[in-house]
């Protein structure tokens, strides 16, 4: 007998309710299967659009070890997003439609990357604190209910704790270099530190897509508290190392057992998205220009497996 | 410094000079697998300068950073072909093609090397540059063969980096003097099998061998195109700014 509708909606509830993981050939609500288009897809081009801003010091680092580094790093995080795009895939999409997405500007990546990388302490603070933000999140997220996202976070994660401490690393030898190391670090940490919470996205109560994914267990911890555990594992960081969070209202709450902080200024949040940032048109202009500068190269690929088949 | 150090000097500057210009890919490739892969060999390459640096450093105290951070365009001594811009995707590949084919047989060759620090690194070059080769020649069939545009771009790829060559198979008074001592490679000894592989996968990929209409040298000597000295100016742009501290 031909299940029904209801049956498969049935069964996809029980399964989530279960803990077990939803995989590719199983049925999915087409609505679960947008929202985990549009995140996998988002997470992919951020991992992407990333590479621009620690790129842009990558010719310049100040020494071979460190240069071999944050090439390593950026290495991975292209990794990253060539995993995510095909574990996205397996939701019946194609690299070539969610590329389309983003250039067309239908899908978005992580805003933090729409501010400059100005100095070589903005890659020390990316490091620490954008994969340091990074990384709650996507531990979170090994426990997402999507199978393939779920397994692409566990790898994503192992590789993603050596990068932010190496933007530590990097910041704990400024801070304890000339005035103008530690200068440099300072304002890389003021710049960085608000972007790096808005990466968790609106207070729960204001999140476009927070409560059905919460219920679908696409997401697992709500955006105030990933925000709230970053806050807290970062503060003694910074202050090891001699640096100040620009933030007056940051306390330690005893009887919370957390820091509480100020308010994030959600109006720069919003102007950034919409495209108010210093660098959301080079973003997608830089990624634009090099897929239009390898259309003929992705031809000739294309041609030439063509003429192999055929051999 | 003693021969043998700048000797080491010379081979760690083709490798970081290469590497730099293999770093400025990031983020520009026409696949991500290929972003990826030229991260790759971009590592690869700054890695045996790292150690090559080093090594040549230790003869006179000197680090990996103050060789490849404070010395100007005269005292870098790396083949002209390093240096040149990236171009488009077929001219960075038919470099790289070039490239490995030469550095295939070098390698092996120091890999001999009676001195056993470089013979040592040569040995773990010579396994990096034999996967850059199966890449690169398979990149030079594909373009060749790809399409119209794509042949055409890789023709005149090979057209202008062909003057560049000559250079990789020249002699100067140190070399000479290192390779008697069995230390350096004769890279006259070279230039034969090179040309008989090239000039195979270059017509086998339905292009042509250029005419040696033209040929450039003086990489060796420290004189070089001046694409070199911007190159330098932004890997330097730190430790120039900020003399002497650490990072």
């Amino acid at each position: 007998m031909a299940e029904t509708t209801e049956d498969l909606e049935q069964a996809f509830e029980a399964k989530i309710a279960a803990e077990e993981k939803i995989e590719p050939k199983d049925w999915m609500p087409e609505a679960y299967r947008k929202n985990l288009v549009r995140q996998m897809s988002q997470h992919a081009h951020s991992e992407v659009i990333g590479m621009q801003p620690e790129g842009n010091w990558l010719t310049r680092a100040p020494t071979l070890k460190r240069k071999c580094i944050l090439l390593a790093k950026i290495q991975d995080e292209g990794g990253h997003g060539l995993y995510l795009y095909s574990a996205t895939e397996t939701l019946g999409v194609s690299r070539e439609e969610l590329i389309d997405a983003l250039h067309e500007g239908r899908a978005k990546y992580a805003s933090i990357f729409n501010y400059p990388s100005l100095t070589w302490a903005d890659i020390g603070a990316i490091g620490w604190l954008v994969d340091g933000a990074a990384i709650v999140n996507q531990i979170s997220l090994q426990r997402t209910s999507y199978g393939p996202y779920a397994r692409a976070m566990v790898r994503i994660c192992k590789e993603e704790s050596f990068h932010q401490r190496q933007g530590y690393e990097i910041m704990v030898e400024l801070a304890r270099g000339s005035d103008a190391q530690k200068a440099m670090a300072q304002d890389a940490l003021n710049r960085w530190w608000w972007p790096s919470l808005m990466m968790f996205g609106p207070h729960d109560a204001e999140s476009a897509h927070s409560a059905q994914s919460m219920l679908w267990k696409i997401k697992r911890q709500s955006n105030d508290d990933l925000r709230q555990k970053f806050v807290d594992q970062t503060v003694p960081q910074a202050e090891a190392i001699g640096l100040r969070i620009p933030d007056d209202a940051l306390v330690w709450n005893e009887a919370r057992g957390h820091y509480d902080f100020g308010e994030i200024d959600w109006d720069e949040f919003q102007r950034v998205i919409r495209g108010d940032g210093l660098c959301n048109r080079q973003r997608l202009r830089h990624h634009k220009q090099a897929h239009d500068d390898g259309a003929w190269v992705r031809e000739a690929m294309a041609a030439y497996a063509a003429r192999e088949e055929n051999v | 410094m003693s021969d043998i150090g700048l000797y080491a000097r010379r081979l760690g500057d083709d490798a970081l000079i290469l590497g730099q210009r293999l770093c400025e890919w990031c983020s520009n490739a026409p696949v991500l697998e290929e972003d990826l892969a030229l991260a790759n060999t971009a590592l690869d390459y700054l890695g045996r300068a790292r150690l090559l640096l080093s090594y040549a450093g230790s003869f006179d105290g000197k680090s990996e950073d103050e060789l490849a951070y404070l010395r100007g365009e005269r005292e870098f001594e790396n083949l002209l072909l390093m240096e040149l811009p990236n171009g488009d995707f077929a001219f960075s590949m038919a470099r790289q093609y070039l490239l490995d084919v030469y550095e295939g047989g070098f390698f092996a060759a120091l890999a001999q090397s009676s001195d056993e620090q470089l013979a040592a690194i040569a040995g773990k070059a010579a396994k990096e540059v034999a996967y850059h080769l199966r890449r690169s020649a398979e990149w030079l069939r594909r373009l060749g063969l790809g399409t119209d545009e794509s042949n055409a771009r890789t023709q005149a790829a090979l057209d202008e980096l062909w003057g560049y060559t000559a250079e990789l198979f020249e002699m100067d008074a140190l070399e000479e003097r290192l390779a008697a001592a069995g230390v350096a490679v004769d890279r006259r000894a070279l230039e034969a099998d090179w040309r008989a592989q090239v000039t195979r996968a270059i017509t086998e990929a339905g292009l042509q061998v250029p005419e040696t209409a033209w040929s450039v040298r003086g990489g060796r000597e420290g004189v070089h195109t001046e694409y070199l000295g911007h190159l330098l100016s932004e890997l330097q742009y730190l430790q120039r700014a900020h003399p002497g501290l650490s990072w």
